[in-house]
């Protein structure tokens, strides 16, 4: 009946295990409770969990990165608290945990962290940057989020019942096959995969769709803002790459469940096949992860810059051949598979060539900076903060490109600080500063400063000291990995790196209470004109949060800095002549409980409870049926409550609240009259 | 521009990008296949102590399922004739023709794993049988998707008649369809044909 699941699947066998089911489950009960007390079930319902807005999806889908990344957070604390103390000791943590710890951060910051995070602020600006009312899937979008969010119930829900893969979050075969990890550990993990990867699979084939049918009149492909370039890239990578990976957990789920041989070692199975599908997936995954960030950087660095950005073309150019070049290079994951010296080769020489296009997208940065007036907002220092550390992982990325100094350093926490230092900068920076760059967009009032100064500052410091102890420690020869050492002399550089870790925790403490205080005294930081920074491209010529609809009359674009050009020609606030009725999605409740039996579905799956598998599978396919067979999706907005919100949105905009663009008037030469003396 | 040509105008729009969307998702699943496919190449030597691929394909029986999925592929064309005519009954007729060619193509391919796996043949044997299953398998299994797909739009037009949102669905219907037609001829020149040779 209920397969092998029993009442050993509970956590009594650690006591740290328990705390931390503990936690979860508290967390859950709690959250429940403070619904229940503030009687929210029905708004959650029909305002937030079955809607299609993207500006709404956008939002749940930061909310589950932020939770998601304090859960990702306390394991790499915990991992640095071992690896202080277990210098000829066993710690405090039983290998069996530990080994969990390490698979679980791993697969929580990629999957649950950086993805939903990535996701969720494209999916609020996006739409926005290209002049559209709506992503091409409204209801295809909400039922991406819930299967990302099947996927990271899986697995919180894996700390309270069962245990998490202990076979590290690239689950490598055979130790990750069913004969040497017989548990429920790695069928949480794949499921988890799976689930979620379909999910980002909808998302990608979602944002190609809206990017390439929905850009506004005029919004030519290269007059797109860079965030939106990066987005289309993205998504065709995640289009492409992302079936590799829904075919390589499938493949495993098999061996281990049907006792099939992809990856076995012995009856014809070819482990190494593993490695290559997965990062066919996983090496466009690091671009799907950090690209967005650099669409993020060129928008803040250009608006805080009060500048145009510099070289846009070429910056176009670089994130598509970055996106091409990702295809290129997967076998440097695993160089001492031992393929011959000329294919190593070929795979050193194409991942160190996308350190070309890389260094254009800096140059244009630096140079986009060269001689504007800068403003250190947040979201500048965190650009400025990623310009500078990211560099640093670039050149020993570059490093490992060589084959015979990757086989030195393969497996080593040279690699460990070499990725944290191109994801943490490179990606999760971004991502903090697409936060308080965008926030007052969503919710109509600005972060407060000070503690996103402050929050930097930590997160930088923090991270300096938890990863360059670690290069230093690749050097010194240690492994990834290890529950305790041997060796005296790594000690003192593991407590460095646990410090760094304490850094990083006041740094996610300081973005909590930069959120507290900055929703306490909102008032005061309203975000009147739906333009706090004088932004240059079109999701800041709506009003903040926006309209349902986003745009009233859709924009007509003629540059790159499209609503700074409008603004320049005053032409931003002006009313249109007339509105007219708008289509809007209605929402769906078909979105939530495909995710519900998404999560029941893995679950059962996990724990070979097959009834029940067969049933979550069963009551899917008619929610997908009854969705198919629904042609009254649609409603119409109708003009008169159209010119309603405009109307009192207009009334509050006082000329006080305008930017002064008299400064960016073109004058002299710039401005195309012709030089004195020329004519 | 009054309320009902907006939503014609909507409606075209949103036809136009599912349709569009539906050849980026047939994309992501040829890619899928395209890895299956790589897959069963690397491993289909792997035969360790099971049966060889001379042993347990056969290609009479694969001609058959070759002749009945062309064959339904080609009576869908009738079917999508048929809407473009406007002609409900003749689509509803057609589609309920390449229905039963699609099971009948499925009912072949059960015998034929049923066949083998009563004969020692099972996916669990070797890398190759496993290889073997999970390609032509996960084929045999976007054909059920189809034809599900198939009866839901039968049930459609009947209730619906031929509406647009209809025709955009059997189109779509319709490229899934001859879509598994191609990965089927790759199935029978990259696995049962150099099999038996």
């Amino acid at each position: 009946m209920l397969g092998r699941l029993t009442i050993d699947a509970l956590p009594f066998y650690s006591w740290v295990a328990m705390g931390g089911a503990a936690v979860t489950v508290g967390g859950g009960v709690a959250v429940f409770l403070l619904i229940t007390y503030l009687r929210a079930w029905k708004v959650l319902w029909t305002d937030w969990l079955t809607s299609v807005d993207h500006k709404k999806i956008g939002i749940m889908y930061v909310v589950l990165a932020l939770v998601m990344l304090v859960r990702g957070f306390v394991d790499a604390i915990m991992m640095r608290a071992q690896q202080a103390i277990s210098l000829n000791s066993e710690g405090y943590l039983p290998p069996e945990h530990f080994e969990q710890i390490f698979s679980s951060h791993g697969t929580i910051m990629i999957f649950f962290v950086a993805m939903p995070f990535l996701t969720g602020l494209i999916n609020i600006i996006v739409p926005q940057q290209i002049g559209a009312r709506d992503v091409a899937f409204p209801f295809l979008n909400s039922v991406s989020l819930w299967l990302t969010a099947a996927g990271a119930g899986l697995v919180l829900v894996s700390l309270v019942v069962g245990k998490f893969s202990q076979a590290g979050w690239t689950g490598y075969p055979p130790y990750s096959g069913i004969e040497y990890s017989p548990g429920v550990g790695v069928d949480y993990w794949l499921w988890a995969l799976i689930i979620s990867g379909i999910g980002s699979t909808l998302s990608g084939i979602n944002f190609i769709v809206t990017i390439i049918k929905n850009r506004c009149p005029g919004m030519t492909y290269m007059r797109m803002p860079m965030f939106t370039w990066t987005t289309i890239c993205i998504s065709i990578l995640i289009a492409f790459a992302f079936p590799a990976l829904t075919v390589v957990a499938g493949q495993l789920t098999l061996d281990r469940t049907l006792g099939f041989h992809f990856f076995t070692n012995g009856d014809g199975g070819n482990m190494m096949m593993f490695a290559n599908l997965l990062w066919i997936w996983g090496h466009p995954e690091v671009y799907i992860l950090i690209l967005p960030a650099f669409g993020i950087f060129s928008e803040v660095v250009a608006t805080f810059s009060r500048k145009r950005l510099f070289g846009y073309t070429s910056l176009v150019y670089a994130t598509a051949c970055i996106a091409l070049l990702s295809f290129t290079v997967w076998l440097h994951h695993f160089f001492t598979m031992g393929s011959s010296a000329n294919v190593n080769a070929v795979f050193g020489i194409a991942t160190m060539i996308i350190a070309v296009p890389t260094g254009v997208k800096i140059f244009d940065w630096v140079f986009t900076m060269y001689r504007g007036r800068i403003e250190f907002h947040p979201s500048m220092i965190f650009t400025i903060g990623f310009m500078v550390t990211f560099v640093i992982g670039g050149v020993t990325g570059v490093l490992l490109a060589l084959p015979p100094a990757d086989y030195l350093m393969h497996n080593s926490t040279f690699l460990v600080a070499h990725f944290h230092n191109m994801l943490i900068p490179g990606a999760l920076f971004g991502y903090f500063a697409g936060l308080n760059y965008w926030f007052p967009k969503a919710f109509g009032f600005k972060l407060d400063a000070k503690w996103g100064v402050r929050s930097f500052w930590f997160w930088i410091i923090g991270f300096y000291l938890a990863f360059m102890p670690l290069y230093v420690l690749g050097f010194k020869g240690m492994s990834r990995r290890m529950e305790h050492y041997a060796d005296p002399s790594w000690q003192p550089y593991l407590i460095v790196a646990a410090l760094g870790a304490v850094f990083v925790l006041i740094g996610i403490a300081c973005i909590a209470i930069q959120l507290y205080v900055s929703a306490k005294k909102w008032g005061s930081a309203r975000d009147i004109t739906g333009d706090p920074w004088n932004g240059r491209t079109l999701e800041w010529a709506t009003s903040s949060p926006p309209a349902p609809y986003n745009f009233a009359v859709l924009p007509e674009v003629s540059d790159i800095d499209a609503f700074h050009e409008q603004k320049i020609r005053g032409e931003a606030y002006r009313p249109p002549q007339h509105y007219e009725d708008i289509v809007m999605p209605k929402n769906t409740w078909i979105g939530p409980v495909l995710g519900g039996l998404a999560f029941v579905l893995g679950f059962a799956f996990v724990w070979y409870i097959w009834w029940l598998v067969a049933l979550s599978f069963v009551l899917s396919l008619v929610c997908v049926t009854i969705r198919a067979c629904d042609d009254d999706t649609d409603f119409i907005l109708p003009a008169a409550e159209v010119a309603r919100i405009e109307t009192a949105r207009r009334a509050q905009i006082t000329e006080a609240d305008m930017h002064d663009m008299s400064d960016f008037v073109p004058r002299g030469a710039a401005s195309g009259a012709p030089l004195p003396g020329t004519v | 521009m009054s309320a009902a040509t907006i939503v014609e105008k909507e409606e075209k729009h949103a036809l136009a990008s599912r349709e569009f969307g539906f050849w980026v998702y047939l994309m992501t699943d040829a890619i899928l296949f395209a890895l299956l496919f790589a897959t069963y190449v690397v491993l289909s030597k792997n035969f360790a102590s099971g049966p060889t691929s001379k042993d347990v394909f056969d290609l009479g029986h694969t001609a058959i399922e070759t002749a009945l999925l062309l064959v339904s592929s080609l009576t869908f064309g009738f079917a999508f004739i048929a809407q473009r005519a406007g002609q409900q009954a003749r689509v509803v007729q057609w589609l309920i023709v390449t229905l039963v060619l699609g099971l009948g193509f499925l009912a072949m391919e059960y015998l034929e794993f049923a066949g083998m796996i009563a004969k020692g043949a099972a996916p669990d044997v070797s890398g190759f049988l496993s290889a073997f299953f999970t390609l032509v398998g996960t084929h045999g299994l976007h054909v059920s998707f189809g034809c599900l797909g198939i009866v839901v739009m039968i049930g459609q037009i009947q209730v619906k008649g031929l509406t647009q949102p209809v025709r955009s669905r059997v189109f779509r219907l319709g490229l899934f369809w001859h879509f598994l037609d191609i990965v089927w001829i790759g199935i029978f020149s990259v696995v049962y044909l150099p099999g038996v040779m």
